[in-house]
């Protein structure tokens, strides 16, 4: 099994997500991650879909979600060619002890502070899968005591954008 | 499957893209949701709806009892108004509609939904749904029916403005015709039925995520043509996407100019007479020795809207090894689903079939011609050695294959031969002669038992000058027989043949071979021992006309006084022998080189080759 991240313009309508989610369910494809939100089109919204497939399913699975009405495109954004990013919100304990320590990993992950409690930090880090993996890694000692993980999204390089000729001719 | 592209039927029916030169009838004009619907209905050419009324839906009967174009038939069960739109459809071409009320009528209709969905009929189902503020509180017949069907429809909606009402109507119609086609749900609020609203027929279709390709890739056709004109032993693999696509001529014209041999999928009988030389019946499980036998020893299989289904190939990994593939499919996700395609080709059927054409012609123009002596001769062999055939029963009892085979003999290739699931399903497919397209009507790919009563009422609304005959079984009959009455009712006279083995023969065939003959719960009692219930007094009861016939000399006899008989339902019980098989068989997850011709009998390659 290899991760695939499928970019998805849908049509901005309820149940879609629903549409989207049922199909890679009841043909047997594994979600990794799936993360939903508008565009620069109000009436278009775009899904990042990290699936665990081999290519010759992931090939299936782009044809059929081709198939749903609301589904205007789809494109695969191949890692070298395009920026990846999560986002982590992370309590990690901190005492006086040892708060210095966590915030030096703050600054070399350039990850923010965004709440403080007398014996916890909350921090935010964005970042590729990798480099979320790392400071996990590294807050770990520490002590985690809650973690919040957003889907992955991703955006193609380049001057070119998923839905300019799409929505041309729509 | 491919694609309908009815030129002719958008001449009669304003399709919903294009929207008639007239307009509607007072577009702009205030009326109610339920009105908008109706008049919706009316605009699209709508003329027969096949329903039952229940709360959420009594909006939509009052205007729908005055129209003047559009008849509804009420049904006795939503299930047969469903399969009742899809006879409809595969009789005409045209989007059949069915209507249910919320709740259990709406999930009512879920298998014919799902059937429709499995062999691609254009159908639109309509039905009511609580009102908007009840919606999600588990009110009284309240069923997420969008939520259901959402797996097994082309596409649904639920209408909560009554504004969308004629747009939707309009995009369900498109969506359910056009490209693959298949079922379309719309599943409308009360409050959006009875609210009042403007109609406005919508001037164009926006469905920025929906352009089915129509026009194949002039290369892709060009290979193939090479291949088809290279190949030495090819086949054409004929599924039901070609009499979706009205290309059942064509498809004779490259028969003729090829000479390739033809089989043709239990969805496409009729795609190529069978009275065509170049027919070698059908495959799969219970093909002719001649069609399984040519696909599996072919080097080119060109496949024309047919899906690799597991009852054509057997164990997908041991079909047709030396086979180069070329599939053609209006449906992208079926090329290379299950067979890795060689030479893949998206595009209507009709239109791909014209394109080979040409492309073969400039072919042979260039001087090359495939050579097909040789094959030929072995495909010849096959079929005469291995035709289609079967036992004779224990004297004084009737085989089903011949009353099956009279009935399709005495009433002739115009009529329209519909079947349930079954035994009977698959002795219909191989004794009757199928000569036409849209003449066969049956339950292909979700196996629907009881699909033959109310399916065959649908045909014969839709072309009441047209003998139609459902071949039935016991068990199927059992199912969905209530529709009886609806026929007699609204004067749908239907001919019933039931071959009545009283079992649940199929079931009980499996039973015999790879169970020991254990035949557990498949005994029906409809003849054998008792006779419960005796559906000679049945029909009596339901105003149709019984026949029963249990004698191998009155065979033709009953089937004659049947086809007497043109103003009242009829219903014939044929009292068949129980232990009859259907062969050839490939049993389930076996390898198609392991056919049998009869039980532990295959077929002697090696003297044949």
């Amino acid at each position: 099994m290899s991760k695939h991240t499928l970019s998805v313009l849908v049509e901005n309508r309820p149940g879609v997500l629903t549409r989207v989610a049922g199909l890679f369910a009841r043909r047997g494809f594994n979600i990794h991650s799936l993360a939903v939100g508008p565009t620069e089109h109000p009436d278009v919204s775009r899904m990042t879909v990290v699936v665990d497939v081999e290519e010759l399913p992931l090939e299936q699975v782009t044809k059929q979600l081709n198939k749903l009405i609301n589904v205007i495109k789809i494109v695969e954004l191949e890692p070298p060619a395009s920026v990846q990013r999560e986002l982590l919100l992370v309590k990690v304990k901190a005492d006086l002890q040892n708060r210095s320590q966590v915030m030096e990993a703050v600054g070399l992950f350039r990850a923010k502070v965004v709440d403080v409690a007398p014996d916890a930090l909350t921090i935010e880090v964005t970042g590729n899968p990798e480099k979320l993996e790392a400071f996990l890694k590294v807050m770990d000692p520490f002590g985690i005591r809650e973690l919040v993980q957003s889907g992955l999204v991703g955006i193609g390089r380049g001057n070119r954008s998923m839905a300019e000729r799409e929505l041309r001719s729509a | 499957m491919s694609g309908s592209r009815t030129a002719n039927e958008t001449a009669r029916t304003p399709s919903a893209g294009q929207p008639t030169a007239s307009g509607p009838r007072a577009t702009g004009e205030t009326m109610t949701g339920a009105q908008s619907l109706v008049r919706s209905l009316e605009t699209l050419g709508v003329d027969t709806v096949f329903g039952i009324p229940g709360g959420a839906v009594l909006p939509l009967y009052d205007p729908l009892m005055d129209s003047p174009s559009v008849r509804h038939i009420l049904v006795r069960h939503e299930q047969g108004a469903g399969h009742a739109a899809e006879g409809y459809a595969q009789a005409t071409g045209r989007p059949g509609v069915c209507i249910a009320t919320s709740g259990p009528g709406a999930t009512n209709l879920v298998t014919p939904i799902a059937d429709a969905y499995m062999d691609s009929v254009p159908m639109v189902a309509i039905t009511g749904q609580v009102a908007t503020p009840l919606i999600g509180t588990d009110g009284f017949q309240e069923a997420d029916i969008s939520g259901i069907t959402l797996p097994i429809t082309k596409h649904n909606y639920l209408v909560t403005d009554p504004a969308d009402i004629p747009r939707v109507l309009a995009e369900a119609f498109h969506i359910a015709g056009t490209g693959r086609p298949g079922p379309v749900l719309v599943d409308v609020a009360k409050d959006a039925l009875q609210a009042n609203t403007i109609f406005h027929w919508p001037a164009k279709l926006d469905l920025p995520g929906y352009r089915p390709v129509s026009r194949p890739h002039g290369k892709q056709i060009r290979e193939a043509a090479r291949l088809m004109v290279t190949s030495r032993s090819p086949v054409l693999y004929v599924g039901g996407g070609v009499i979706r696509a009205r290309a059942a001529q064509v498809l004779r014209k490259l028969v003729d100019l090829t000479g390739i041999p033809v089989v043709t999928t239990l969805t496409a009988r009729g795609a190529l007479p069978d009275s065509h030389p170049a027919h070698l019946g059908m495959p799969g499980m219970h093909g002719t020795v001649a069609a399984v036998t040519a696909l599996q020893k072919s080097d080119l299989i060109v496949s024309l809207g047919a899906r690799f289904d597991d009852r054509v190939t057997g164990k997908l990994n041991t079909f047709a090894p030396h086979a180069v593939v070329v599939h053609a499919d209006i449906d992208p996700a079926e090329i290379s689903k299950n067979r890795t395609a060689d030479v893949p080709i998206v595009g209507d059927c009709k239109d791909v079939i014209i394109e080979l054409i040409n492309a073969v012609e400039s072919e042979h123009v260039a001087g090359r011609k495939a050579d097909l002596e040789r094959w030929w001769t072995q495909v010849g062999s096959w079929r005469t050695t291995y035709p289609l055939g079967y036992s004779e029963p224990p004297a004084g009892e009737i085989a089903p294959q011949h009353v099956i085979e009279r009935i399709g003999e005495i009433s002739g290739p115009e009529s329209i031969f519909v079947s349930g699931v079954g035994q009977h399903q698959m002795w219909s497919s191989q004794f009757i002669r199928h000569e036409r397209p849209n003449a066969w009507i049956t339950s292909g790919g979700l196996g629907t038992m009881g699909f033959g009563v109310p399916a065959a009422m649908g045909a014969k609304a839709a072309q009441p000058d047209r003998t139609v005959w459902t071949i039935d079984g016991d068990g199927c009959f059992q199912m969905t027989n209530q529709e009886l009455a609806t026929c007699v009712i609204n004067n749908i006279p239907i001919k019933v043949a039931v071959i009545n083995n009283s079992s649940l023969g199929m079931v009980r065939q499996w039973q015999t071979l790879f169970y020991e003959q254990r035949y557990s719960n498949t005994d029906l009692h409809t003849s054998v021992g008792n006779r419960i219930p005796d559906f000679v007094r049945l029909a009596e009861a339901y105003g149709c006309v019984g026949l029963r016939c249990e004698k191998p000399q009155d065979v033709d006899a009953t089937i004659e006084k049947a086809m007497s008989i043109d103003d009242t339902p009829v219903v014939v019980d044929f009292v068949v022998h129980r232990d009859a098989m259907v062969w050839p068989m490939v049993p389930a997850g076996v390898s198609n080189d392991n056919i049998q011709i009869a039980r532990d009998m295959t077929p002697d390659w090696d003297r044949d080759l």
